[in-house]
C-alpha cells in the first residue's frame, strides 16, 4: 500500500502540495508519512477569508460544541480515523506506534498524553465553566445576558486561533480544545516530527460532527508559522525563553514558554524529607522530563545534599528502554542534535564551580545514552550551591533537575517566575507569603506532584479571556 | 539546417567577429595575444570547451571601453548593471541586443494576454538594469507605453543579510502600493514584475479586476508548488502567465507554456544561437549533466556587441529534453546554487 499522505487543510478541506517532507522513524530512518508543505502566501489568503470558518462554527450553539467535544474526545481515544487523503485510516495503536517511532516517547507516555487529551474534550464543560467563573454559555451564543445578575456582552477577539505547534508533547494540544467550543477556528501549524496528534484531533472532532471549515492544517516553514502569528487575531506562542519574550507584553499574543516549575519546602516540613523524594522524583521525570510542568528545581531550607542524593539515586537508575516497554521512564530524542545539544550545555555548566551532577555516580553509563538507534538522555540530578549557578534555574527537555539549599526566608525571592510550584509546608505565614507572590502561575499547596493539573482551573492563561472580551451592555 | 548546425554557423560568425582586429574589442584581442586564436581553434560549439571560464569580476574590474567591438568605436554605449549584488558592479555595455531579444519576446506572448496597444506596468527592478529599458521596448514593439515603479534589489538584499526584515516587508509594501495606485487609476492590462511583488499586489487589489490579463514575470527562483500558487491562487487560472529566466548578462530565456505533465514544473529555453544555457556537472564542468537531473547552469552569449564564453552562473537547474518550439535542451526549477546547502539571500525581489 502506499505511503500515507497528510495534505494540508484548508478549512478542513484536503490540499496535497507538490512540496512534501517526510517523516521518519527517529531510530531507523524509516518514512513512515509524507506532510504536504505549504508557503506563506497560501496562509495569508486562507486566514484573509477566514470569517466564513467562524460562521460555521456560530452555526453551532456552545452547548453542542461541548457536546461534540465529548465525542470527539472518545474518538480520539478509541476509534479508527481518516489519516490523511490517500485512504488509509489509523486506529488508536498505529497512532501510538507511529508517534512513539517520530517522536521518540515511548508508548506508555503516548497513552497517558492520550487520555490527557480526552480528558480536556471529556470535561470541556468543566473546562469553560473554570475558564469563563460559571458564565452561562449562552451569553457566548446570544452575545449577551446576565450572571451574577449582572447584564453581561461578550465579543470575540478574534477570527482565528493561529497555532505553531511544538514537537516535544502531544498533550500540549489539549491548550487549544477549548477554542472549538468557543466557537474560533484554529490555525495549526503543526510541529515537524508531531504532525500526528493535531491531525488525529481534528479527524476526531468531524468525525463528530464539528464543521470541517474550522480546522486549518498548514506545515509550512518558518515564514509561513510567522504569518501564522502574525495574522490570527489571537496566537499561542510556544518556545524557549529567547521567543517568549519578544511575544510576552503584547496581549495578542498567549506565550507557553520554559516553565521553570519547582518544589518548594517550608522549615517546618523539610525533616520529614525522606517522605518527599517520590513526589519529587515523580515531578522531575513524569512524562520524560518534556513537560513545563515537570520540576526543574528543588528549593529546600536544608538537606540539600542529602536530597539531591536520594534524587540522583533514584531517577539515576533510570536506562532507556524499548517503546514498548509498560516501564519505560525516559523518551527518545527525534532529533539527536538536540540531545547533544542538551548534554553539552549541562557539562558546560558543570564546568562552572559550584555545581556537581549527583547523578553521575549512579548512572549505568553517560547521560547520553543509544538504545536500537535511539538516542536518548539518562536523568540528571544537579546538586548547585547557589540560585545563582548556571544550572540552578534551567529547564531540558528531559527529567532534569538542580537541588538549592536557600533559607525559606529568601526561597521567595530567588526562584523567579515559576509556572508550577508546589509548596510543601503548612506554615500559615510562609503559604500567606507564597500567596502573595506573583511569580507563581499555578500554587499546589501540599503533596501534589507538578504534573497534577485541574480541569476547572487554566494552569497557564485563560483561553476564554483570551478568545472573548467583555463589553457593558444596555439592551432597551 | 537543424538547430545545431544554426548555433555551430552563427558562432563560426561571431568567433570571426570578436577575434578579428578590425571588429573585435581590446579586451578579447589581448585575450587572443596570450592564449590561443580561436579562429582557428574553435569550428563547432564542442570546441567551446577549449575556452576557459569567464571570469565576471573582468565586468567589474576593467573599464567598460575594453569591451567595445572596434566595428562600434565612436557610437554611445548603454551601460547595464547586474542585479542585487553590492560594492562596485558588474557591467554589461550594449547598443541594439537588449531590443532584438524582447523583440523576439515579443512574438512568445500573446495578444489575449498583452493586447497590442493596451499600457503595460513594470514593477521591478529598473535603475541602471537592463531590465528598465527592455520592458519598454517590449511595450513599445506592442505598440504601448510602460508605467515604471522602482525596486532596489541592491537594498533590499542589504536589509535581508542585516536580518531587518520588517524594513524589507516594508519596502515590498511600499513598492505594491504604489503599483496598486497606478491600476486603481490608469488602464493597465500588461504587468512585468517578480513573483514576491506579485503576490504582495494580489494582496492588495484584484488584479484580474483591475484590467490586467497577462504577467511576465522573472527574478528569483520559482518552484514548482509556487508557480502552482501563483496560477491557482494569485492569477486564479485568468490571467496568462509568463515566467522567464534571464540576466543581464544572457537577456532572457522564455519558458514553454505549462502543460498538465509538468506539474508546474517551469523549463527555460535560451535564446539560441545568441545564448546557449549548458546545465554541467559542477565538479566537472565540460561535462553536462544527464537529463532531469541537477546541475549548475553555465552561459555562453553570442553577439556582435558581447562575447562571453562559459560563464557559471550563480545558478542551478534541471537539464531538460528539448521541447518544441526549442531544438535545444532547457533549464528547469532553476534556484540559487546550492540552494539545498546553504541559505541563499534571495529576498523580496
Amino acid at each position: 500500500m502506499s505511503l500515507p499522505h497528510l495534505p494540508v487543510l484548508r478549512k478542513g478541506v484536503p490540499y496535497e502540495s507538490l512540496d512534501k517532507i517526510e517523516v521518519k522513524d527517529h531510530r531507523t530512518g524509516e518514512v513512515l508519512a509524507t506532510v504536504s508543505q505549504v508557503n506563506a502566501g497560501i496562509i495569508r489568503r486562507d486566514i484573509s477569508r477566514i470569517g466564513d470558518a467562524r460562521a460555521a462554527l456560530k452555526k453551532f450553539t456552545c452547548e453542542q460544541l461541548i457536546e461534540i467535544s465529548k465525542k470527539a474526545g472518545e474518538l480520539f481515544l478509541t476509534a479508527e480515523l481518516p489519516f490523511g487523503d490517500k485512504g488509509h485510516t489509523q486506529t488508536p495503536q498505529q497512532y501510538i506506534e507511529t508517534l512513539s517511532r517520530t517522536s521518540g516517547l515511548p508508548h506508555v507516555m503516548v497513552k497517558m498524553n492520550m487520555a490527557k487529551v480526552n480528558d480536556a474534550l471529556a470535561n470541556m464543560r468543566t473546562v469553560l465553566n473554570g475558564l469563563t467563573r460559571g458564565l452561562d454559555l449562552s451569553v457566548i451564543d446570544i452575545g449577551f445576558g446576565e450572571q451574577a445578575g449582572c447584564p453581561v456582552s461578550y465579543y470575540p477577539t478574534t477570527n482565528c486561533l493561529g497555532l505553531v505547534m511544538p514537537s516535544n508533547s502531544p498533550a500540549v494540544n489539549s491548550l487549544w480544545l477549548p477554542a472549538i467550543a468557543l466557537k474560533t477556528p484554529v490555525i495549526i501549524k503543526p510541529g515537524r516530527e508531531e504532525p500526528w496528534t493535531p491531525y488525529r484531533l481534528i479527524q476526531a472532532f468531524i468525525a463528530a460532527g464539528a464543521p470541517k471549515e474550522a480546522f486549518g492544517f498548514y506545515p509550512t516553514d518558518h515564514e509561513g508559522s510567522g504569518e501564522v502569528m502574525k495574522l490570527s487575531g489571537r496566537a499561542l506562542i510556544f518556545g524557549d525563553a529567547n521567543t517568549v519574550a519578544q511575544y510576552k507584553d503584547n496581549p495578542k499574543f498567549e506565550c507557553h514558554g520554559p516553565g521553570f516549575s519547582k518544589i518548594i519546602v517550608g522549615d517546618d516540613e523539610i525533616e520529614r524529607w525522606p517522605e518527599l523524594i517520590d513526589l519529587m522524583a515523580l515531578s522531575i521525570s513524569a512524562n520524560g522530563g518534556r513537560s513545563c510542568i515537570n520540576a526543574s528545581a528543588i528549593v529546600v531550607p536544608k538537606y540539600g545534599d542529602e536530597i539531591a542524593d536520594a534524587l540522583a539515586k533514584k531517577l539515576g537508575a533510570f536506562d532507556p528502554l524499548p517503546p514498548t516497554d509498560e516501564n519505560a521512564k525516559l523518551s527518545g530524542f527525534a532529533n539527536a542534535k538536540m540531545a547533544e545539544f542538551i548534554d553539552s550545555a549541562i557539562e558546560a555548566g558543570l564546568k562552572e564551580p559550584g555545581a556537581e551532577d549527583v547523578t553521575a555516580k549512579y548512572r549505568n553509563g553517560p547521560r547520553k545514552a543509544e538504545l536500537d538507534g535511539g538516542v536518548y538522555l539518562r536523568p540528571t540530578i544537579v546538586r548547585c550551591d547557589s540560585f545563582n549557578h548556571t544550572l540552578a534555574n534551567k529547564e531540558y527537555l528531559c527529567p532534569y533537575a538542580s537541588v538549592v539549599q536557600v533559607p525559606q526566608s529568601e526561597i521567595l525571592s530567588k526562584i523567579g517566575p515559576s509556572l508550577v510550584v508546589t509548596a510543601i509546608t503548612k506554615d500559615p505565614k510562609f503559604i500567606e507569603e507564597i500567596l502573595d507572590s506573583d511569580l507563581i502561575e499555578r500554587l499546589n499547596i501540599g503533596m501534589i506532584p507538578t504534573g497534577k493539573i485541574s480541569w476547572n482551573q487554566p494552569h497557564e492563561g485563560n483561553m476564554f479571556e483570551f478568545l472573548y472580551k467583555r463589553r457593558s451592555i444596555e439592551v432597551a | 539546417m537543424t538547430a545545431s548546425e544554426k548555433l555551430d554557423a552563427h558562432l563560426l560568425e561571431t568567433i570571426q567577429w570578436h577575434f578579428s582586429p578590425e571588429t573585435g574589442c581590446p579586451f578579447w584581442l589581448e585575450w587572443m595575444s596570450k592564449n590561443f586564436d580561436p579562429k582557428t581553434e574553435i569550428k563547432t560549439f564542442a570546441d567551446m570547451k577549449k575556452f576557459p571560464h569567464f571570469q565576471d569580476e573582468w565586468l567589474r574590474d576593467l573599464q567598460p571601453e575594453v569591451w567595445v567591438p572596434a566595428a562600434y568605436k565612436g557610437r554611445p554605449f548603454n551601460i547595464f548593471e547586474t542585479g542585487g549584488t553590492t560594492g562596485m558592479p558588474k557591467q554589461r555595455i550594449g547598443w541594439e541586443d537588449y531590443k532584438t531579444d524582447y523583440s523576439e519576446f515579443s512574438t512568445k506572448i500573446s495578444d489575449e494576454h498583452f493586447p497590442k496597444g493596451g499600457a503595460w506596468l513594470m514593477m521591478g527592478p529598473t535603475g541602471p538594469r537592463r531590465l528598465r529599458l527592455a520592458i519598454e521596448h517590449l511595450a513599445n514593439v506592442r505598440g504601448s507605453s510602460c508605467y515604471f515603479i522602482d525596486l532596489d534589489p541592491r537594498f533590499v538584499k542589504k536589509l535581508i543579510t542585516n536580518k531587518q526584515f520588517d524594513v524589507a516587508k516594508q519596502y515590498m509594501e511600499h513598492v505594491a502600493d504604489q503599483a496598486a495606485v497606478i491600476l486603481k487609476n490608469r488602464k493597465v492590462s500588461g504587468l512585468f514584475t517578480t513573483p514576491k511583488l506579485l503576490e504582495a499586489l494580489s494582496e492588495k487589489l484584484d488584479i484580474h479586476a483591475a484590467g490586467i490579463r497577462g504577467v511576465f514575470c522573472g527574478g528569483t527562483t520559482m518552484l514548482p508548488q509556487y508557480v502552482r500558487f501563483i496560477v491557482e491562487e494569485v492569477l486564479e487560472n485568468k490571467i496568462g502567465f509568463y515566467p522567464t529566466y534571464g540576466n543581464t548578462l544572457m537577456g532572457l530565456a522564455a519558458s514553454v507554456p505549462l502543460t498538465p505533465e509538468d506539474n508546474y514544473s517551469i523549463t527555460y529555453y535560451a535564446p539560441q544561437p545568441r545564448a546557449v544555457l549548458r546545465v554541467v556537472n559542477p565538479e566537472k564542468t565540460e561535462d553536462t549533466v544527464d537529463y532531469d537531473t541537477w546541475g549548475r547552469v553555465e552561459l555562453t552569449t553570442l553577439t556582435k556587441e558581447f562575447f562571453m564564453p562559459r560563464f557559471l552562473e550563480r545558478d542551478e537547474a534541471l537539464r531538460r529534453h528539448p521541447r518544441a518550439p526549442y531544438e535545444w535542451d532547457g533549464v528547469a526549477e532553476v534556484r540559487p546554487f546550492g540552494a539545498m546547502e546553504n541559505k541563499i539571500v534571495e529576498g523580496v525581489y
